[in-house]
């Protein structure tokens, strides 16, 4: 701002003023649902997240696997040719221990993230997801992990088929 | 290029920034607006056209908001345009403003940029959630706070980086802001303070994080022929460049912002700067966090990759150094209302050029360097700002 301007306009509130009766709000929840098709590429990936297996697909132009799979390559700009079987490992690329929920409400243990490179896919090619069964202290990158997958009969068609990713014993 | 004027700014406005403010965003606009106008000396009927920036409608939970922000921008029956690329919109929406004068389109655009995130409660955060794919994330519950502390942490592994570096940036922009009379969260701080508070998202504590924000921000553009009529001092708005990476973000290196540097390539081409260092007197990257201050000077090419942290450490970035980098306070000082955000660091430009900033008036500035970001660690937004000479 100008060092010629000493006021500045706008009315801070405190949360505690927020509650009170002297400031007037109105509230509105709305009450929407949706839902969405999974589409062509992510179709697939999910009905063979069901069967244990993750699946990736195959650009002819620049060879890249690619996971989550994808009917077009966003960089060739072509439609992807092929559906390509990759392992259920992989590498903790970088990971992140959450304190904040979905809601940013603070918990006590932390959720382990981690984007993880996928074996088989094009290196670098990873997914989001989350790390289980293993001290947060000792997580690294490049850490080599494993699916741990839903019983069959509870599997669903999602990406939670995979309940986490577990260090691989050496 | 066909660029048919140069394009100047040669007003600016702006609100106190708070977690909460009574005023609405219509209000928010038109202080903003208004103060801008006043400081060109304008009134609105000068004004040929109005770029409105504001960022997820979900926050303020009114759908196409700029429709509703429209009367306090001062765009009535006016050319108006919503722009909105995330939290890389602040710095986006002058953009906007540069293509309708510098295409001849215009003469003078009114350029407007509001938040208000204190309407979605208990927590903004919830806004959020409607950010991510619905079918290969969402399931997982994610908070944003998770994937900036993934991208920080790949930068932290590749490039060996002391959390103690990074913390830095909070104690000098915090710091910097205590000269900023629209600040939310000046402080004098301690790297200690930074490292010793609560972790949200390891590797993220608390005082890397800015806050949510309510508050709105304006500049006025001119054409050169039309801005002389108004002012001796005009701010050249002489670079422009944007850049929108992969929304597969799990598929790219998180390390180094590419897009920023596509983006920072584009306005320094055009604004005809060729070693980026040497003649960028001051920058204003984008700070939502800590460490997003450091990537983007790394992106905007300011330092060599992994470099930013250590010219923190050694004083080069502070507002008296050789590179003051966020000399305003940035969002860890200012606040962060998102839009409005990255129109401030416009808006600080705006007053190192002319020598009003007072207090945060870094010496010899000739040209500032302005960056947004936003979105899923995708977007990069950049102005080059020169100084009238």
């Amino acid at each position: 701002m100008s060092k010629d301007m000493k006021e500045l306009p706008g009315t801070p509130v405190s949360g505690k003023e927020l509650k009170s009766d002297k400031i007037i709000t109105f509230e509105w929840r709305p009450n929407a649902k949706y839902a969405w098709s999974a589409g062509i590429a992510y179709g697939r990936y999910l009905d063979e997240l069901k069967e244990g297996r993750i699946i990736g697909r195959r650009c002819s132009r620049c060879k890249r696997i690619i996971v989550p799979p994808r009917m077009f390559c966003e960089q060739c700009f072509v439609a992807t040719d092929e559906w390509v079987y990759c392992k259920d490992t992989g590498t903790v690329n970088t990971f992140s221990l959450s304190y904040l929920d979905a809601d940013a409400n603070r918990i006590k243990e932390p959720i382990l993230v981690a984007v993880i490179d996928i074996d088989g896919a094009s290196p670098g090619v990873g997914i989001l997801h989350l790390l289980g069964n293993v001290d947060p202290k000792k997580i690294d990158v490049g850490m080599k992990v494993k699916a741990v997958w839903k019983p069959p009969e509870e599997r669903e068609g999602a990406v939670t088929d995979i309940l986490y990713w577990e260090p691989m014993e050496d | 290029m066909n660029i048919r004027k140069r394009v100047a700014v040669i007003g600016a406005g702006i609100t106190l920034y708070r977690r909460r403010l009574k005023e609405s965003g219509k209000e928010l606009s038109f202080y903003a607006a208004n103060m801008a106008l006043e400081s060109a000396g304008m009134s609105r009927n000068e004004i040929d056209s109005v770029v409105m920036g504001t960022a997820p409608d979900a926050f303020d939970g009114i759908h196409m908001k700029s429709e509703n922000l429209l009367d306090g921008a001062g765009a009535t029956q006016k050319p108006y345009t919503h722009v909105y690329v995330g939290g890389g919109t602040g710095v986006f929406a002058p953009i906007g403003g540069w293509w309708h004068i510098a295409s001849g389109m215009h003469d003078t655009c009114l350029v407007v940029c509001e938040e208000k995130m204190s309407p979605c409660f208990p927590h903004p955060q919830t806004a959020f959630r409607s950010i991510w794919d619905p079918i290969i994330s969402r399931p997982l519950n994610p908070n944003l706070v998770w994937i900036f502390a993934l991208e920080m942490h790949r930068y932290m592994k590749v490039h060996g980086i002391p959390k103690e570096h990074i913390a830095q940036v909070a104690v000098k922009n915090k710091g910097n802001a205590l000269d900023h009379p629209s600040a939310q969260l000046a402080a004098k701080i301690t790297v200690d303070d930074v490292l010793n508070s609560e972790i949200m998202v390891y590797p993220v504590n608390r005082l890397d994080i800015s806050p949510p924000s309510d508050g709105a921000a304006a500049l006025i553009l001119a054409s050169e022929d039309v801005a002389r009529k108004y002012t001796d001092a005009p701010v050249w708005l002489d670079g422009v460049g944007w850049s929108l990476d992969s929304a597969y973000w799990t598929n790219r290196d998180l390390y180094f912002p590419q897009y920023v540097a596509k983006a920072a390539k584009m306005a320094y081409k055009m604004a005809k700067i060729n070693d980026p260092p040497q003649e960028v007197s001051f920058a204003e990257p984008y700070d939502p966090f800590t460490y997003k201050e450091l990537h983007h000077m790394e992106g905007l090419l300011l330092a060599e990759k992994g470099q930013a942290p250590k010219l923190t450490v050694e004083g080069v970035t502070a507002r008296d150094g050789d590179l003051p980098i966020c000399p305003s306070g940035g969002l860890l000082g200012v606040g962060n209302p998102i839009a409005a955000a990255g129109l401030m660091k416009c808006c600080e430009a705006f007053w190192q050029l002319r020598d009003e900033a007072g207090k945060r008036q870094v010496p010899k500035a000739e040209t500032g360097v302005c960056q947004a970001w936003g979105d899923l660690m995708q977007v990069g937004t950049v102005c080059v700002f020169k100084r009238d000479s």
